[in-house]
């Protein structure tokens, strides 16, 4: 029986569907058959975040009208095994599909699938209902400033009202060299504000533009940020895996001489 | 700005910091600015019958605060109010 994740935020533009992307495909690489569903309907854009963009024939609100299977909707990745994407619909609305319809589609694909993510749109109206309706857990992603800390706490009130109890924190886009002078505020600041659980914090890297340009996700490869993200991913596994220390690029003797002097 | 407060300068992201814990209690407590200058007003009000008070100096604010026997902070009303006068009857 697979899992249901809604990767949700309130303000937009802080990395859900980064995040989606990236995680998703960090757990296709690591074994897992994984679908993720674009829900930001009428705004789509996890299929050119992923490169699929030119593989779409139906959408999510065809499956949800019946217009197609499931199976013709869903785009297989060729780069990774087992990863698919259900791509939105561009030109209809938010009220095309109902919180209802979505807990239906996310259980059928459970039996089928070991990991759903729903990208969830942006605020906190149908969009948003729909995309958490089906989930089991929800990962809230945020940057460490003022507006969106306030939005993500928002988002979590209205998750805990919704019986979601199982809430993890993604802070995106941290600058260590800002927290270290002071200028913005540390993972540990905006956890200590929210009160839930940690589960990764992302550096701000100009590789996930890079990538984003090219609809390749980092995750997993040597960049901080592609380290970060399958940390994220290895954590949904269960593993327990260290944070990464942010503190700037650092070469491997550099790092490996640190390890010794910790310890 | 005096030159030593340049040096006491509090860093941005702990003025963030304390803004968002703020704002956020506000947020939780469903108490917008408007009920807030209400209470505030009635305080005053309150308070003004029986002694007179310097409004320009006076803070009322919902903060956090730790309260035994839990572990989550709880709001709580802070006011700080300045006493010019004591009125005598």
């Amino acid at each position: 029986m697979g899992e249901v994740i809604v990767i949700t935020s309130g303000k937009g533009g802080v990395g859900k569907t980064t995040t989606t992307a990236n995680v998703g495909t960090g757990l296709a690489k690591l074994n897992k058959k994984v679908v993720l569903i674009d829900t930001d309907i009428g705004l789509r854009n996890l299929d050119v975040v992923m490169g699929l963009e030119n593989r779409i024939v139906y959408n999510l609100v065809d499956v949800i009208e019946g217009n197609c299977r499931i199976k013709q909707a869903l785009i297989k990745d060729k780069r990774y095994p087992n990863l698919y994407l259900l791509p939105s619909a561009q030109t209809k609305d938010k009220t095309a599909v109902t919180p209802e319809q979505m807990k239906k589609l996310a259980t059928d694909l459970k039996g089928e699938f070991d990991y759903i993510l729903m990208d969830c749109p942006a605020g906190i109206e149908q969009g948003f209902r729909n995309a958490i309706a089906g989930a089991d857990s929800a990962l809230v992603v945020t940057t460490p400033e003022v507006s969106a800390v306030r939005d993500a706490d928002r988002i979590i009130g209205l998750l805990e009202a919704n019986e979601m109890n199982r809430t993890h924190l993604i802070v995106n886009r941290l600058r260590a060299d800002m927290v270290k002078r002071g200028d913005m505020m540390s993972s540990d600041d905006v956890v200590d504000i929210l009160a839930v659980d940690l589960i990764g914090v992302v550096p701000d890297d100009e590789n996930v533009v890079i990538s984003t340009n090219q609809g390749e996700p980092l995750v997993g490869n040597d960049t901080l940020a592609g380290q970060a993200y399958m940390n994220i991913s290895r954590r949904i596994l269960g593993e327990n895996v260290p944070l990464l220390d942010l503190n700037g690029k650092k070469g491997l003797l550099e790092r490996l001489s640190e390890i010794f002097r910790k310890n | 700005m005096k030159f030593s407060d340049f040096f006491r300068r509090k860093s941005s992201g702990t003025v963030a910091k304390d803004r968002l814990k703020l704002v956020l209690v506000s947020d939780r407590t469903n108490c917008s600015p408007d009920i807030m200058e209400q209470l505030k007003n009635d305080i005053i009000n309150v308070i003004s019958k029986y002694v007179e008070i310097d409004t320009d100096e006076l803070d009322i604010k919902i903060t956090q605060t730790e309260m035994e026997g839990t572990s989550e902070p709880v709001p709580a009303l802070f006011a700080n109010i300045p006493i010019r006068n004591m009125k005598i009857h």
